[in-house]
């Protein structure tokens, strides 16, 4: 490329969405390029927010978690999980074992559904449509158990304060158990689509590499800093529920390119399913719900509690001041965060690639605006 | 409640917190709280850089990871708390930084110890009206840039036409 040839090149200013289909809802991405270049870039977000923190604030403890729901809505039952774990913190209640189990098992079911919608739209951004047919058609059952445990099948509620608001059906076990035995087989059809594949492979080997340190720096959690090759699950570094009893590996990437992401997430399918097997076999009988008061009053202080969700640490910080409803909430959202790494991905890359990027970060738009 | 009791005694790992950020920082800590199996030390705001700077750099701390930034309104007081989230990989402990400031005062950006604090402080900047000094581009993240007020004060009207 001689010298004539550049000073003919111009920086242009590209927006990218915010109506695109690869961002996933409403992202704009604000692009300085350089041919089809990315020299500099900007996420531009909001455009879904609806003050849920100032909504909790004139909420009682019960009534927040539906909007909870709200948040990241492909895996409402973390959400959920996050939000009763952290005023339980707060009030000191001790939760059965079975309702513990139990919650697991539905969170870890919520991951492999988070993970299989993430696999199908980042398979279908990148042009490989059959993945999310086959994706979508796994999930279909796992929101039937959710219908069968709780009545929803996406915005769940599926939790309460102390518990549970039901327990399993009867049958509930066996559905499970009967799903988890098939589904490893299902995970090797995905990989026998993707895992070697010329164009799959071409298409996120070395892109949007980022470095443990940088990644660290930047507060990526959750699958997308696994890939890096830093082995942090909260799961097992700051164990809550019955986790510290369950055997589970943490698989990690090893540059952290948008391939390594895959591969931890496909793996962690594999891991949520052998966490559902063993809880299965461990619930005892007994209780489901602590005794708590039947109005919810913590009594002032603060808390923050976090959890591993499938997009990385979910936390809530409350401060109580005694009365019925929290003084203050915020959202420690993992997409909110995640997102901001996405600048320093797709620094160099073409413009193709950040479809690739930003679907491998994994974020939804509803928890990123909240 | 049961809050009393569980303040006695401190476990160990949080002990050397304490004891190392007293031992370089004695006279930035107001307060220490150990409630609820958290670790929560109030500092003077003028010591925010050096003390996140040790905190991170310290290697047997080494809180790398920013968890959350948060401000909480006290209107009654005139008062803002700014709630700092830190983590450490390495070691899995946690910790909560806070300092307190008065309403239209500004506090320092933290930009330059954590790169993750950009839009954390950006948001706080956003909801509550917090200034951030030092701050590399501090403008509203998730309200459109035109908006009047910040939503997370605890004096922003709920209802009705502005003003």
């Amino acid at each position: 490329m001689g010298k004539r040839y550049l000073e003919h090149t111009k920086e242009i200013i590209m927006n990218m969405g915010p109506q695109h289909p690869s961002t996933h809802g409403v992202l704009r991405i604000k692009l300085w390029l350089d041919g089809e270049t990315v020299v500099k870039s900007e996420p531009i977000i909001g455009y879904l927010h609806r003050g849920i923190e100032k909504l909790a604030e004139f909420r009682t403890y019960t009534q927040f978690m539906p909007i909870t729901d709200r948040l990241d809505y492909v895996s409402a039952a973390s959400n959920n999980l996050a939000w009763v774990q952290a005023v339980e913190k707060l009030m000191g209640i001790e939760v059965p074992r079975r309702a513990e189990f139990i919650r697991v098992i539905i969170t870890e079911l919520m991951r492999i559904a988070n993970h299989l919608v993430w696999l199908g739209t980042q398979a279908n951004d990148i042009g490989a449509v059959t993945v999310l047919l086959y994706c979508f058609r796994e999930r279909e059952e796992i929101l039937d158990i959710f219908e069968m445990f709780c009545g929803a099948r996406l915005t769940l509620n599926a939790f309460r304060i102390g518990g549970l608001a039901h327990d399993i059906p009867p049958g509930f076990k066996e559905r499970v158990k009967d799903f988890i035995e098939r589904f490893p087989k299902y995970i090797d059809d995905y990989e026998r689509l993707l895992s070697e594949n010329r164009i799959w492979l071409q298409r996120t080997k070395n892109v949007g590499i980022i470095s443990a340190e940088d990644a660290i720096d930047l507060g990526l959690s959750g699958p997308s800093l696994r890939g890096s090759g830093v082995k942090w699950d909260i799961r097992k570094s700051n164990p809550y529920s019955v986790y510290d009893e369950l055997e589970f590996d943490i698989p990690t990437g090893e540059i952290g390119d948008v391939y390594d992401r895959y591969k931890v997430r496909i793996e962690e399918m594999r891991q949520s399913v052998r966490i559902i097997k063993q809880a299965l076999e461990m619930m005892p009988e007994g209780e489901i719900r602590a005794k708590v008061p039947r109005i919810i009053k913590p009594p002032p202080g603060e808390v923050y509690h976090s959890i591993e969700a499938p997009k990385g640490e979910l936390g809530f910080y409350i401060v109580s001041d005694g009365s019925t409803m929290p003084y203050r909430v915020k959202i420690r959202a993992p997409s909110f965060v995640n997102l901001q790494s996405l600048s320093k991905m797709i620094e160099g890359h073409l413009v193709a690639d950040i479809v690739a990027i930003i679907g491998s970060i994994d974020i939804v738009l509803g928890e990123v605006d909240r | 409640m049961n809050n009393e009791k569980e303040k006695i005694e401190i476990p160990e790992n949080f002990e050397k917190i304490i004891h190392k950020i007293s031992e370089f920082f004695s006279t930035a800590i107001i307060e220490k709280k150990f409630d609820r199996g958290e670790l929560t030390l109030t500092i003077k705001p003028e010591f925010l850089i050096p003390v996140a700077e040790f905190l991170k750099q310290e290697p047997e701390l080494k809180f790398d990871f920013l968890s959350d930034i948060c401000a909480v309104h006290f209107p009654k007081e005139k008062k803002f708390e700014i709630v700092y989230n830190l983590y450490s990989i390495t070691f899995h402990h946690r910790l909560r930084l806070k300092v307190k400031i008065n309403e239209g005062e500004s506090v320092t950006s933290l930009t330059r110890v954590w790169s993750g604090a950009n839009w954390l402080e950006r948001e706080v900047y956003d909801m509550s009206g917090v200034v951030f000094d030092g701050h590399p581009d501090l403008k509203r993240i998730l309200l459109s840039e035109d908006w009047k007020g910040h939503p997370l004060r605890k004096d922003y009207p709920l209802s009705g036409e502005e003003e």
